[in-house]
């Protein structure tokens, strides 16, 4: 399942002696993580260990106090305006509850990055953003609605929508099926699975929902101790030893959702 | 991004970027097409994204509305899977035209703009019956009235306003002295400015624009407390813990108004009185003395009375218009924005329509 035939030079997003303190309060320490094409990696760890901090550290939303940050060859940190604009363009971020623009449409909102594309006409690009909608598994009619009349679970997909808008070679995800009903987590699941798939995305996936690591992520991350305590695959992860890895994927949880993929597999 | 021409088989070569940078030309290039069968020959693409997927679908479709197929070659596994997972996701938006717009249609509107405000104004008179009856409530029952919750708001609504009405109602007097004072030179009756600036402020302006900004103030801040908690499910936490919003909520904020709003009136009356006489002082030379007995004798105290009774209304409307606006708030940030404004331009506009409705009553009693 995983990558493993890939090359070690086609790595994505590498980070390096990242450090994230906010005042006394250090969150990541000598954080080292590779992020590499075309996997659906997902970070998992216990609350307030920095998950979504290290989301927004990648994204250029939290500045970190010392460390390296290279994505797609681009050192974040270092990088000037024109250089990071054009490197904003081929990432895209979804956020926990999917930050639509409450003044827009699910149209516009996802029409808003591709008014920065010249030369893409008004109408071209509403009928790609009626595509963008129709691909993260809303209904049409959804395209003109406002956020606050979508329930969560369509906001997440619109908002997936808006990060999927200009094809993106990196996905940030956060928590994207936390609230969820099952049916629609599952929903989702597939949907990341098959857009990862067909578009060639790296996928950068922060989570909780242990069913969405085992149906979805190639590789998994564990944070904790602030850094990156270990990566590898579902596998992989059964046999370390640290504590809280084993409680983690060894619970009750992990195990009825590891019984759930085996009776899938059977 | 190239197209070379059909040959004479019937292949159109594509080269380049098919990407959302050059997906305005392609599709404009693919639409010109006649619908034809023709083999698109994908082998010299260097990049291609959804948007190039979406017109070489958008054509494909094109030519099968007219049973026509589209060939497509040299296509990379991944393009392919592109490709498809496009065609399973076209939209399927159906060509229904906007139905034109009658003059039924703007009549109904019309009507249903009136109902919506009658309704409105019914829902504040519920509101507030709502007050009134939690009101007589906390009397027969005194350990459910708030205390605390009145005096910390006699002090957000009362104490914390002074300053502000003060300056207002000080620069009305200053104003109204400097302008009546040009105005009544030129007829030789300087002396008159004092009928003008007591009369003015006493009976109208001192009490109406305090609360003109108490609305500002105070009915935002009245929406923008209940809408966040209403926001927050809070509102709907009270009641599932037996609490009753109207009781919580509504009487400690309306009652300090009711209470506020009269002692602000009569500091704003005797800052604009003050102002008023300092500038007569200044620009006519009427003496803070003279001033005072010009006051005494020419201006009757039922001024003061005709200002002041209409407070306790002005509060109401306010304390009122605040509170209901919160209770509209839904559960995003864009309403509680929304609800606040709203909340304003209403009290305000509602305090102005009551004053001129006391004019007219004042000037049928002739008081």
């Amino acid at each position: 399942m995983a990558p493993e035939t890939q090359g070690q030079d086609d790595i994505v997003i590498r980070i390096r002696g990242l450090r994230n303190a906010f005042g006394s309060h250090v969150v990541h320490d000598a954080l080292d993580l590779d992020v590499r094409r075309g996997e659906v990696l997902g970070v998992v760890g216990g609350s307030g260990t920095g998950k979504s901090v290290l989301l927004r550290s990648i994204a250029g939303l939290q500045r970190p106090v010392a460390g390296s940050i290279n994505v797609l060859g681009t050192d974040v940190m270092t990088a000037d305006e024109d250089t990071r604009t054009a490197l904003e363009a081929r990432w895209g971020v979804m956020f926990q509850d999917g930050a639509l623009f409450s003044s827009l449409t699910v149209r516009e909102n996802v029409e808003v990055p591709m008014r920065q594309v010249r030369g893409l006409s008004p109408s071209i690009r509403s009928q790609l953003a009626d595509l963008k909608i129709s691909m993260a598994g809303l209904p049409w009619l959804a395209g003109d609605k406002y956020p606050s009349e979508l329930s969560g679970g369509m906001r997440k997909r619109a908002g997936l929508a808006r990060a999927l808008a200009l094809d993106p070679e990196i996905v940030f995800l956060d928590e994207p099926t936390a609230g969820l009903d099952p049916i629609g987590a599952t929903a989702f699941d597939t949907l990341i699975r098959g857009l990862s798939r067909s578009m060639g995305l790296t996928v950068f996936l922060v989570t909780h929902d242990l069913d969405t690591l085992h149906a979805v992520c190639d590789r998994i991350a564990v944070l904790a101790e602030k850094k990156v305590l270990v990566t590898g695959t579902m596998q992989e992860m059964l046999n370390v030893d640290h504590p809280w890895v084993h409680e983690y994927f060894h619970g009750p949880r992990a195990r009825a959702a590891m019984d759930a993929v085996t009776r899938d597999e059977d | 991004m190239v197209i070379t021409p059909a040959s004479a088989t019937g292949h159109l070569a594509l080269e380049g970027a098919l990407t959302v940078t050059t997906v305005s030309r392609l599709d404009a290039a693919l639409q010109a097409l006649p619908a034809k069968a023709v083999t698109l020959d994908l082998g010299q693409v260097t990049r291609f994204d959804t948007a190039g997927a979406w017109a070489i679908v958008r054509f494909e479709q094109r030519l099968g509305q007219s049973g026509e197929v589209l060939g497509i070659e040299n296509l990379s596994e991944q393009d392919g899977q592109l490709l498809a997972t496009i065609r399973n996701s076209m939209p399927d938006v159906p060509d229904t035209p906007q139905p034109a717009r009658s003059i039924v249609d703007r009549v109904a509107d019309l009507g249903q703009a009136v109902t919506v405000s009658l309704g409105y104004g019914l829902a504040l008179m519920g509101y507030l019956g709502l007050f009134v009856a939690r009101l007589g409530r906390s009397l027969r029952h005194p350990s459910e009235f708030r205390l605390t919750a009145l005096v910390h708001h006699c002090h957000e609504v009362g104490v914390k306003a002074v300053p502000i009405v003060s300056l207002m109602a000080f620069l009305i007097g200053v104003v109204l002295a400097f302008q009546g004072s040009t105005q009544l030179r030129q007829f030789g009756a300087e002396v008159f400015v004092v009928d003008l600036i007591a009369i003015s402020i006493l009976r109208e302006l001192g009490i109406l624009l305090t609360s003109i900004i108490v609305a500002g103030r105070t009915a935002s801040a009245f929406t923008a407390a209940i809408g966040s908690m209403k926001m927050r499910e809070e509102i709907d936490a009270m009641r599932t813990l037996g609490l009753d919003p109207a009781m919580v909520l509504f009487v400690p904020r309306i009652l300090a108004l009711l209470l506020m709003l009269p002692i602000l009136g009569l500091i704003a009356n005797v800052m604009g009185l003050l102002g008023g006489a300092i500038m007569s002082w200044i620009e006519l030379g009427i003496s803070p003395a003279m001033f005072r007995t010009r006051l005494v004798e020419g201006t009757d105290v039922s001024h003061v009375f005709v200002g002041m009774v209409k407070a306790p209304v002005f509060a109401l409307i306010i304390g009122i218009i605040g509170c209901h606006a919160g209770m509209q708030v839904e559960s995003n940030a864009e309403s509680l924005g929304r609800q606040t404004s709203n909340a304003v331009v209403a009290a305000i506009f509602a305090v102005i329509v009551a004053d001129a409705a006391f004019s007219i009553f004042f000037s049928q009693l002739g008081i």
